[in-house]
């Protein structure tokens, strides 16, 4: 059992991330309480569980059958990518981790999120129509029969693979899940559920192409050996279905936090309009 | 402007040179080129034929194909090793440098005798080798390969899943080319050719 839980390879970045990620944000709610702030226990636990799922899905041994099936490749991706991230932003992180900075700290790590040399490139990857793009382009980078070929095949680009799907994965969830509406700085929630849209089509498109694919696309899983007999046309049908219908449920899911923040958006707005009318009857 | 004219003429003429030059590579191998994606060739195994220990340093000198798989199997192999084996044939002398690296993954059915018997039958160049489990694991793991056991049938037949693909070391161990599958004996044959001639 115990041989499970086990990394199947050790990789510092993943264990640095995901230390630091809970550590930061138990302190932060740690602080949050002290300073008497709310804390709330959904968000919360959200984050801990996508911590969590990034962590299994790279250190344990699921990261072994990840290299060498291609349908738990898909699924790790899937965590990588989409939930793992998702749930991890969906935790308020930007409430919570400046809490686990010292006060002086604080000030100055606002200071530097708000210099020209990370505002600038941050805006610019998070337009939404560059985000949605990368989003998606990132996926059929890693997708493309030569280049897989060489990031299953080497331990380093594998890992950058990785890496780069967690990174991106955190950027396009924190731009559609932020809960500050366009009236508070964040992104207009219409153009959100466009974008999830926008992301959602090539995804079924390339999910589709690979799962009903007459041949295989894939012949690195073959030259590396599976982690069991199975056939490789069986490993990729499930690899493509996984890519395809989980991935764009994921959009499906994000689609209904943008409704209740649009929702929660709006009856403040209204809340705040009968408000007015009350104080200044006409 | 007859002078800007020839300064102009001039620049262009030598970037394109310097183009050329930057461009001029060799001509690109049959297989796959792998230098850099993989480590060098490193292992401890027991040699089938004569039960002697062996390591990389046994084969330096070399140009070395490690392959990955076991007796038993029906198709994979077999061609595999017959393509090596042709491609061997067709390149005469040459072929005394090199070796080809059987490495059964299946040691329960695969013993000494066995695979020793398997592996000259393909040729003098090859070289059935064994090894415990966690031996194995390790060796197959340096590559980026595994392999895994099917459930027994009736006759205690089983498959197994196992790296379908040759790896190629140059004569100094550093990983150079992947034979795959369905490569042609003559790129396998030109290709180790080359390594040898290096």
């Amino acid at each position: 059992m115990l041989h499970y839980l086990a990394p199947y390879e050790f990789y510092i970045e993943v264990v640095a991330f995901c230390a630091v990620a809970v550590i930061a944000y138990a302190r932060g709610l740690v602080v949050r309480r002290r300073e008497g702030l709310p804390v709330h226990a959904a968000p919360a636990i959200g984050y801990f569980v996508g911590v969590i799922l990034v962590y299994a899905v790279m250190h344990t041994w699921l990261d072994y059958l990840s290299q060498y099936m291609f349908w738990v490749h898909r699924t790790q991706h899937l965590v990588l990518h989409h939930l793992g991230p998702f749930l991890i932003v969906l935790g308020r992180p930007h409430e919570v981790l400046p809490h686990a900075l010292p006060p002086r700290a604080r000030a100055r790590g606002a200071r530097i999120l708000r210099h020209p040399l990370v505002r600038v490139p941050y805006r610019i990857v998070q337009q939404p129509v560059i985000a949605s793009v990368l989003f998606v382009g990132l996926i059929y980078f890693w997708l493309t029969p030569a280049i897989h070929f060489d990031a299953m095949l080497s331990n380093d680009l594998y890992r950058v693979m990785n890496g780069s799907m967690v990174v991106d994965g955190l950027l396009f969830w924190w731009l559609i899940v932020d809960p500050r509406g366009s009236l508070d700085g964040g992104l207009a929630f219409g153009t959100r559920i466009l974008m999830l849209w926008m992301v959602m089509i090539p995804q079924i498109a390339i999910g589709a192409y690979i799962g009903l694919h007459g041949s295989i696309l894939y012949d690195v899983y073959a030259v590396c050996g599976r982690a069991w007999p199975i056939s490789g046309m069986l490993d990729q049908r499930l690899g493509g279905l996984i890519t395809w219908i989980p991935g764009a449920m994921m959009s499906v899911l994000g689609a209904l936090v943008v409704f209740r923040h649009w929702l929660r958006e709006s009856e403040r707005a209204e809340a705040r309009r009968t408000s007015t009318l009350e104080t200044f009857p006409s | 402007m007859n002078r800007t004219a020839h300064a102009v003429r001039a620049l262009v003429s030598v970037l394109v040179l310097g183009l050329l030059a930057g461009c001029s590579q060799p001509a690109p191998w049959h297989l796959k080129d792998v230098s850099g994606l993989l480590p060098d060739l490193q292992f401890q195994l027991t040699r089938a034929r004569d039960g002697k220990t062996v390591t990389a340093a046994d084969y330096r000198g070399k140009v070395v194909a490690l392959y990955f798989g076991y007796t038993n199997c029906a198709d994979v192999c077999p061609i595999m090793m017959g393509e090596f084996a042709a491609a061997l044939q067709s390149i005469g002398d040459r072929a005394d440098d090199v070796r080809v690296l059987f490495v059964s993954v299946d040691p329960k059915r695969d013993t000494r005798q066995r695979l020793a018997q398997y592996a000259s039958a393909f040729g003098d160049a090859f070289v059935g080798l064994r090894g415990d489990m966690s031996t194995l694991r390790e060796v197959t793991k340096r590559y980026r390969t595994t392999f895994g056991y099917g459930k027994p049938d009736d006759n205690g037949f089983y498959e197994v899943s196992h790296s379908t693909a040759a790896f190629i070391f140059d004569r100094k161990g550093n990983v150079r080319l992947l034979a795959q599958q369905d490569a042609p004996v003559g790129d396998i044959a030109a290709d180790l050719t080359r390594l040898v001639q290096e």
